[in-house]
């Protein structure tokens, strides 16, 4: 007879081991679900995770597509770890891409170096202010924080459609709802001729080096771990809880706003209705199936970036419904969900003859 | 000897146009970019249906669903014109500058985009359908069928596909019932059925028996056949969704443009143009009337519709005063193609403000 029995302690092993384990099952179920849809499994496999990334221009497109969903994470990540659950990343990144926008159309006939770091610091401000909204209330009025970011990522929706629909639309675009182009001058510059590829990166690179040090080498990040752990052991050891989940909500909005920056000075180019593809939402998934740990998370974004393009690719040579994406997406943190059972439970063998 | 070259010189001649067709048949490929999913009514839909034709005229064509008008859609058409596609639609504004962008890489593909204004390189094409003759008949059937002298309209961006739309509506009801007023809700939306029956429903709150929309879902047809007033399908025929509401629909027909480029591009004839067309060439089609239409208001349909197409008619035909009384076009003239392009001022009988 096999019984389930709670662990001590959760395994290290298994901790690092489920998300490898999620992909696993995903990918196998996924060669089910084309199966039955009537597609060869391998083949559609393989156009799914390996023709999209076989040539330079395909790998640069995954780094364009994990660059902001890593940033975001890393964001994320901080306010996971410390038990705040911000879920309006997409919220933030477009409140950083309103913002960070508007610098540059202030700019939008002008030339100079000085362009580009305004708008980059705009985009880290904007998120954060729009970050530190469900930050107080929750410190202050113990609002619950999923809701207000979540609702938040709606009521920036609904100021970037009027921006683009009215003050800010082109005045030589026939009302169209979108901006004008950004000059030159407040574009991320390219890293390769011919390929998307943007000076994004770094930024995205720079907050992995950055939460690492803090989540490992800080006092900041051993604080964090506690309250993550347990809130009344972190008010027990006299943390200021109030002035963290504040701190927290303030980089998690600072990396999404950044994330909203490059889409929109990157490949965008202007601001307009859809800046990002619900970047913020798939972050989500990105933070957890990298276990909140940076390299992680590096390695969660471009494993989920990839079912993007896979996506595209598997509807353009067979013809497989490009909404087979997002299934996959949904099926990975399904499936980590799922395995984190292992976590903290065990199977046990007992011999019911005894 | 005379006979044998004659027909030894037809004979060539099939073969030659043969070999052609099959070549021709063989080559071409086309691909379609879509907002939406293929879904059964609506604006995508009806692009895949225009797909499908050039399927059956004997065609290879992709098409990629659902991508959205972010930084993805760039990537979509490079790998769409770098995977042997020789024509590319990209069938949703939003696409215009990734098109333009990935045009000018891809000099020997061709470009067709919808319902844009930028042709920045050779290669690139625009088209765009005159819905506003459909909607001249649906004012006209509204004029008429209305009760209450009140008629609601959803509309999606404020933009002059839009104000046209408008306009050409409530000039078109006027002319039959110089009493009615246009309400107009906007939905600052293509498609999303809660809003836009949130919209329907405040039009009939404030006494609008005829809803007519400028939006994609059947969400608005629906509300108004729970509420018994009458309503009209857009882009697709919507009256499977609400047979008694829906009086008619105007329907979006791409095919034969479509089957029309792809082919040119297999003869080498495709050039570079913006084409607008109407009833008249096919583009923009009226379903079958509803029954409950009185009988002489159908003959009425018909025969306007029949004119619209010859030309005889003009949806934008003067006098025409916008909502200050000023004369925007002259009695006994027509708005002339810029005008329409650039319309942004409501007509006298439109209730309210063009949001800015």
């Amino acid at each position: 007879m096999i019984k389930i029995v709670k662990r001590d302690q959760p395994s290290k092993a298994i901790f690092f081991f489920t998300p490898v384990l999620a992909i696993f099952l995903t990918l196998i179920a996924g060669g089910i679900i084309f199966y039955i849809l009537g597609f060869k499994p391998f083949e559609a496999l393989k156009f799914f995770f390996i023709v999209p990334i076989a040539d330079k221009y395909g790998f640069s497109e995954l780094l364009l597509k994990a660059t902001p969903l890593c940033l975001i994470a890393i964001g994320l990540s901080f306010c996971f770890k410390s038990n705040n659950w911000n879920i309006g990343a997409e919220g933030q990144l477009t409140f950083g891409a309103i913002v960070s926008g508007g610098v540059a159309l202030l700019f939008y006939d002008q030339e100079g170096f000085y362009i580009l770091p305004i708008v980059i610091l705009a985009g880290a401000i904007g998120g954060m202010i729009y970050a530190s909204i469900p930050a107080i209330l929750k410190t202050y009025f113990n609002t619950n924080e999923i809701l207000v970011s979540l609702m938040l990522v709606y009521v920036s929706k609904l100021i970037l459609d009027y921006l683009v629909v009215g003050p800010w639309s082109n005045p030589e675009g026939f009302n169209f709802p979108e901006t004008r182009q950004f000059s030159d001058s407040a574009r991320l510059p390219l890293l390769f001729e011919g390929l998307r590829i943007h000076a994004g990166i770094f930024l995205a690179l720079a907050a992995v080096v950055i939460s690492w040090f803090v989540f490992y080498k800080t006092y900041l990040g051993f604080q964090m771990k506690v309250s993550g752990f347990s809130l009344k052991t972190a008010k027990y050891a006299g943390y200021k809880g109030k002035k963290m989940i504040i701190l927290v909500f303030l980089i998690s909005g600072a990396c999404a706003g950044l994330a909203g920056v490059g889409e929109i000075t990157g490949p965008i180019g202007q601001l307009h209705r859809e800046v990002s593809p619900d970047y913020g939402f798939t972050a989500i998934i990105v933070a957890f199936l990298g276990r909140l740990h940076p390299v992680g998370i590096i390695f969660a974004s471009l494993v989920v970036a990839i079912t993007y393009l896979g996506a595209e690719t598997a509807q353009i040579f067979m013809q497989i419904p490009k909404y087979t994406g997002q299934v996959f997406q949904g099926m990975i943190l399904f499936f980590l969900l799922a395995s984190d059972y292992l976590l903290f439970f065990k199977f046990k063998f007992i011999d019911s003859k005894k | 000897m005379h006979k044998f070259l004659i027909r030894s010189f037809v004979s060539s001649l099939v073969l030659l146009f043969t070999l052609t067709v099959a070549a021709v048949a063989k080559d071409v490929k086309a691909a379609f970019v879509y907002i939406g999913p293929t879904g059964d009514h609506g604006w995508t839909y009806q692009h895949d249906v225009g797909r499908k034709a050039v399927e059956d005229a004997g065609f290879k064509t992709t098409y990629v669903e659902g991508v959205p008008e972010s930084a993805d859609a760039e990537r979509v058409l490079r790998q769409l014109a770098n995977s042997g596609h020789d024509i590319i639609f990209t069938t949703s504004f939003g696409y215009m500058n990734p098109t333009n962008k990935v045009a000018k890489e891809f000099p020997n593909v061709k470009f067709e985009h919808a319902t844009g204004y930028k042709r920045e390189h050779p290669n690139v094409a625009t088209y765009a359908a005159r819905f506003y003759e459909g909607r001249t008949i649906l004012g006209t059937i509204a004029g008429t069928m209305t009760k209450s002298n009140v008629i609601g309209y959803v509309a999606s961006f404020p933009i002059p596909e839009v104000i046209r739309g408008i306009n050409s509506f409530t000039l078109a009801a006027q002319k039959v019932n110089p009493n009615i007023k246009t309400k107009i809700v906007w939905a600052f939306t293509w498609y999303d059925p809660g809003k836009e029956a949130e919209a329907a429903k405040a039009l009939i709150d404030q006494g609008a028996d005829v809803i007519a929309q400028h939006t994609d879902s059947t969400a608005i047809v629906q509300m108004a056949e729970k509420a018994g007033v009458y309503a009209f399908g857009q882009a697709s025929d919507m009256d499977k969704f609400a047979p008694k509401a829906v009086l008619t629909s105007v329907e979006n027909n791409w095919g034969p443009y479509y089957v029309d480029r792809v082919k040119a591009v297999a003869n080498g004839t495709w050039s570079q143009k913006d084409t607008w067309h109407g009833i008249g060439d096919g583009m923009v089609v009226i379903s079958g009337l509803d029954s409950q239409m009185p009988s002489d208001l159908q003959a009425k349909v018909k025969k306007l519709q029949a004119d619209l197409a010859s030309g005889k008619v003009h949806s934008f035909t003067g006098p025409i005063y916008d909502q200050k009384g000023n004369l925007m076009v002259a009695e006994g003239k027509t708005a002339d193609d810029g005008m329409l392009a650039g319309m942004m001022t409501y007509v006298k009988g439109v209730e309210g403000d063009i949001p800015k």
